[in-house]
């Protein structure tokens, strides 16, 4: 298989070439983003504090704090797991355990990988049309959190089908051999069993969520508002689309770097503790899983 | 009823039926969502063609003044600033992510790998607009000064951004294709007195095409769609480029800048939607390739 003429020599010079270079640039990668969000930590760190907060912004928006934006993206994430997760679980039930192999299955399937690649901005501009111009809610909470249940919702089908297809089949068997009709099966085995896989899926979807920032810009957000929210047809801050304000529409855009920074950490913190969640849970699943 | 008619007749519960009902509705509607975006991307589009631009200037002219007086609603600036970006961060970022998938698949060792793969997942889901921030605030100046350009925003400040964000998706799914390879093809290549690079190159790599492809390509989707970075950072001209260090305007920078500011239902409304189709159907073009390219390589 070695061709003539390549000496050993030559081969062992190819091969540390190869491998230093994959090793450089696969390292430099690490390196460049950990001196990024070091960076980040390091501009962001000096702002935080307890009244950055929980103050509203004053002084447009060169004093104070983040609340508002702080209660929008909270929401916004914590109300689209609500339109999300039951059809989510709900049609990954539906997926591995009650449909035959066929062509409905082929096209749901293809459907749900399909709408996983959509960009956010056109669900933006489907909540848009939909919810905030065909139904009328308006920019408010209600319609963004609608446009990123459903954004979120392959992620979570996907995520809840895989873990449902982890729990073995003698489960299964093991439930209908003792008399369980099939949703007993599934209600009192199965689901309990694949409860915390289907989990993970869902806390890195709320973090997708709260970091979605193109729809929330479309169905959901106003640039300021002095007050919180008082029903689901508010329009609402949120921490994505603040920080966008700020560092490009804002009349002080070198004023409030400070501000622009301190809820790019917010924000990064809320979203990397969120996935740091999902693995630590997802890791220690593996080594408790009795199966 | 007697023990044999039970068992003769099994019944089905109400609940039993019902929850088979539920589950079925939930998958009806996870998938009808699919369709409802693609019905209402093609009904609000079409109002932009029965107002008076022809599909032929849509596609084909490089004039998109949307605000005009006369407004031009040409779509080819966009449609090449989206693909130049797209393609540039591609070119940086498939060496990179697949080195480093190869790097944790078959270099690292046991410790170092159960360390940087989660953290390379982390980084995946590094909000967008914290990526687009600084490409605005730190990498457009300095690039600026170094290169001394007129502007820090531009075509190669973009791909880099987006490449960032495009590397650990393709690292994470690259690596999950190389760990696939089974063992022992690799021990036979080692058998054979194959060198470790010989082994990677020659077999391991060619055994991982098909999810090594669709990683890259899922990763050219993604910075195909991603809209926050090139909002902020590629320039916001709607021209052809001709460097890497001209502006541009992509698709999706398009539509969140102009989405917020147009009355509901006017022809820039329409013209927006159209181009929300475009973005549909070529994401929709890079999902198949990838699902085609996996099959083809999984058939060799």
């Amino acid at each position: 298989m070695f061709l003539s003429g390549v000496t050993l020599a030559d081969r062992q010079k190819r091969e540390f070439l190869a491998l230093s270079l994959i090793k450089i640039l696969g390292l430099s990668f690490l390196f460049v983003m950990g001196t990024l969000v070091i960076y980040l930590i390091y501009q962001g760190a000096g702002i935080i504090s307890w009244d950055f907060l929980t103050q509203f912004p004053r002084d447009s928006m060169t004093a104070g704090g983040i609340w508002p934006a702080v209660v929008g993206t909270f929401g916004l994430a914590v109300g689209s797991m609500f339109v999300s997760l039951p059809l989510g679980f709900g049609a990954a039930v539906y997926l591995a355990e009650y449909a035959r192999p066929g062509p409905l299955l082929t096209v749901i399937r293809l459907g749900v990988n399909n709408l996983a690649g959509v960009p956010s901005v056109v669900f933006g501009l489907f909540g848009l049309a939909i919810f905030v111009g065909f139904l009328g809610f308006g920019r408010s909470l209600l319609s963004g959190c609608l446009t990123l249940g459903i954004l979120t919702l392959p992620t979570v089908t996907a995520a809840a089908e895989e873990a449902l297809r982890q729990t073995p089949a003698s489960f299964r068997e093991a439930a209908l051999a003792l008399g369980a009709n099939r949703w007993q099966a599934i209600r009192q085995v199965i689901l309990p069993a694949a409860l915390p896989g289907m989990l993970t899926g869902a806390i890195l979807a709320l973090g997708r969520a709260a970091g979605e920032t193109a729809p929330v810009i479309f169905t959901a957000s106003a640039a300021f508002t002095m007050a919180n929210p008082e029903s689901v047809f508010s329009e609402v801050m949120a921490l994505p689309t603040h920080i966008f304000n700020l560092a490009t529409n804002g009349t002080h855009i070198e004023a409030t770097r400070p501000q622009q920074f301190g809820t790019c950490l917010v924000l990064m913190v809320l979203v990397l503790g969120l996935s740091l969640i999902a693995i630590i849970l997802r890791a220690r699943l593996r080594k408790g899983r009795k199966w | 009823m007697s023990p044999e008619a039970v068992l003769l007749k099994p019944k089905l519960s109400p609940t039993e039926h019902g929850a088979r009902l539920f589950f079925l509705a939930c998958a009806v509607v996870a998938l009808g969502q699919m369709f409802l975006i693609m019905l209402f991307l093609f009904k609000e589009s079409l109002g932009l063609f029965t107002s008076g631009t022809s599909l032929k200037e849509f596609f084909f002219s490089v004039n998109w003044y949307p605000t005009y007086d006369s407004p031009e609603f040409g779509s080819l600036a966009l449609v090449v600033g989206s693909l130049t970006v797209t393609f540039f961060s591609t070119v940086l970022a498939a060496p990179i992510g697949l080195s480093l998938a190869v790097f944790l698949a078959c270099l690292a060792g046991r410790t170092t790998r159960e360390w940087v793969k989660p953290a390379v997942e982390m980084m995946a889901g590094i909000p967008s607009v914290v990526l687009g921030f600084v490409g605005l605030v730190v990498v457009a100046p300095l690039m600026q000064d170094i290169l001394d350009i007129p502007t820090g925003l531009n075509v190669l400040n973009a791909s880099v951004i987006l490449a960032l964000m495009a590397v650990p998706s393709i690292a994470s799914l690259g690596e999950d294709a190389l760990s696939a390879v089974p063992g022992e093809i690799q021990d036979a290549s080692y058998a054979l007195g194959a060198t470790k690079w010989e082994t990677i190159w020659r077999i391991t790599v060619p055994a991982a095409m098909s999810g090594l492809s669709t990683a890259v390509i899922l990763g050219l989707g993604r910075a195909l769609g991603e809209t926050l970075v090139v909002l902020m950072v590629a320039g916001g001209a709607a021209q052809i480029p001709h460097s890497i260090f001209d502006s541009v305007r992509p698709l999706t920078a398009t539509l969140a800048a102009e989405m917020g500011e147009t009355a509901i239902d006017s022809p820039h409304y329409h013209a927006l939607f159209a181009l929300g189709t475009i973005l549909f159907l070529l994401t929709l073009a890079f999902n198949l390739l990838a699902y085609w390219l996996g099959r083809y390589w999984r058939r060799r």
